[in-house]
């Protein structure tokens, strides 16, 4: 039982540091898409074509 | 006389354990009808239970004269279950319901979606103190995924014989979150914390971000997480169709029927685990207590996460939203505002709860795919 808990303790170390870790990324990659690809220069772009 | 007394002969083959579970299943309709309690999952399933308790029920595989004789629910789930369809289909479905807009306008607010998975790791160390094997205790703790597909597939993928109860606590508690998050928020916050205003300036994303995020996740999640690829891979698939904006009829299929029918089968197919000598045991009450206990503090972790950005952040945060975390969609976004509004009546904080909310759909299965990946 002892082993299975000091076993669960790491994949609880493991797991939040690794859930913590993409959350970071995939917050990056909404910043980056958001620079990227904004609302109002799509605005400006159908504003342009009528 | 005695052809007729033949035919009541099976009543000898009930058993006390078939009456208890006929009353859980009852229990599970009336929450389902009477209290409206996620009635798309407990009336199937408390139906469901009723009829695989009945002596030699021709709905679940049964043995009879040395003879095995397949039983539907049991071809159903080795079908639809045990192969992950039917979950992966509802996740199309899921996926093509969820807008992450309030999440892409606000991409911080995905971290504390991150924060609210402390209760399904916390629960897997204590569920190895119960005496459940690691991969038993993963599959307890992911109740606290509050993400039902996600509890099944970790739970499946583990071949944990107590999938039945692992259902029963994850459908079960989710439409307790009304119920559970409250008192546990105001025990852990004080009265200024929940009337702190959060000012909300409405951000447009544009439709290429909303296009290419399901993919950048699929991506992302895939490459860290292989044995997730399925699960992410198939709600943002989902979400895709959603978004793209040509494929309207796709989209409202998945919503709409394609989440209907998949409902439909899973809640009966999964009664098939209830199964008295499979359910009615001191494990499956370890299992309804430990759910609880994941769910408790996966509303303490995003509630503390946010306690703790208060203490660097020049613009304060309600701590509240933190408990939106939970994967509960639209369910806790909805719990947090009307908090917020008690406390305040001009404090609305539907748009930011909105956006954890969200990323909690993200972050549980992501915590899933973790899960799968380090515990073997």
């Amino acid at each position: 039982m002892l082993v299975n808990f000091f076993a669960s303790l790491k994949v609880m170390g493991l797991g939040m540091l690794g859930i913590f870790s993409v959350a970071v990324v995939l917050v990056i990659i909404m910043i980056v898409l958001n620079k990227l690809f904004p609302a109002k220069h799509e605005a400006d772009e159908e504003n342009r074509e009528d | 006389m005695q052809e007729i007394l033949n035919l009541y002969s099976n009543i000898g083959n009930l058993t006390w354990q078939m009456v208890v579970m006929w009353i859980v299943g009852g229990v599970m309709i009336y929450l389902g009808i009477v209290k409206k309690m996620e009635p798309s999952l407990l009336v199937p399933m408390g139906f469901g239970a009723i009829l695989v308790n009945l002596p030699l029920s021709g709905a679940v595989t049964q043995t009879i004269d040395g003879a095995i004789e397949n039983g539907p629910l049991d071809v159903l789930f080795n079908t639809g279950i045990s192969s992950e369809i039917f979950l992966l289909l509802l996740f199309i479905g899921i996926g093509a319901m969820i807008d992450f807009t309030p999440l892409l306008a606000n991409p911080a607010m995905m971290l504390f979606g991150a924060a609210a998975q402390f209760g399904i790791f916390l629960t897997l160390s204590l569920a190895t103190l119960f005496g459940f094997s690691l991969t038993d205790a993963a599959s307890v703790g992911i109740i606290g995924a509050a993400d039902g597909p996600t509890s099944i597939f970790v739970a499946n993928y583990f071949n944990s014989k107590y999938l039945g109860a692992i259902i029963v606590a994850a459908y079960s508690y989710m439409a307790l979150v009304p119920i559970i998050q409250p008192p546990v928020i105001r025990l852990i916050t004080s009265k200024k914390e929940r009337r702190i205003h959060m000012a909300y300036s409405p951000k447009s994303v544009s439709k290429v971000t909303k296009i290419l995020f399901p993919i950048m996740i699929t991506v992302v999640a895939g490459i860290i997480s292989p044995r997730s690829v399925a699960l992410i891979g198939f709600l943002m698939f989902g979400n895709l169709v959603r978004e793209c904006g040509v494929l309207d009829s796709l989209s409202e299929t998945a919503q709409n029927a394609l989440a209907n029918i998949i409902t439909l089968m899973l809640g009966i197919t999964v009664a098939s685990q209830m199964r008295a000598e499979d359910f009615l045991n001191i494990k499956t009450l370890f299992i309804l207590l430990l759910g609880l206990v994941a769910f408790i503090f996966d509303t303490v972790g995003g509630v503390f996460f946010a306690k703790i950005i208060n203490l660097f952040a020049k613009k304060k945060i309600n701590p509240m939203i933190g408990a939106c975390g939970i994967s509960a969609f639209p369910m806790s976004a909805r719990v947090i505002t009307k908090m917020g509004m008690d406390e305040d009546p001009s404090n609305i904080l539907l748009m930011q709860a909105t956006g954890v909310n969200v990323s909690g759909q993200i972050a549980s299965v992501i915590a899933g795919g973790l899960i799968l990946t380090l515990v073997h």
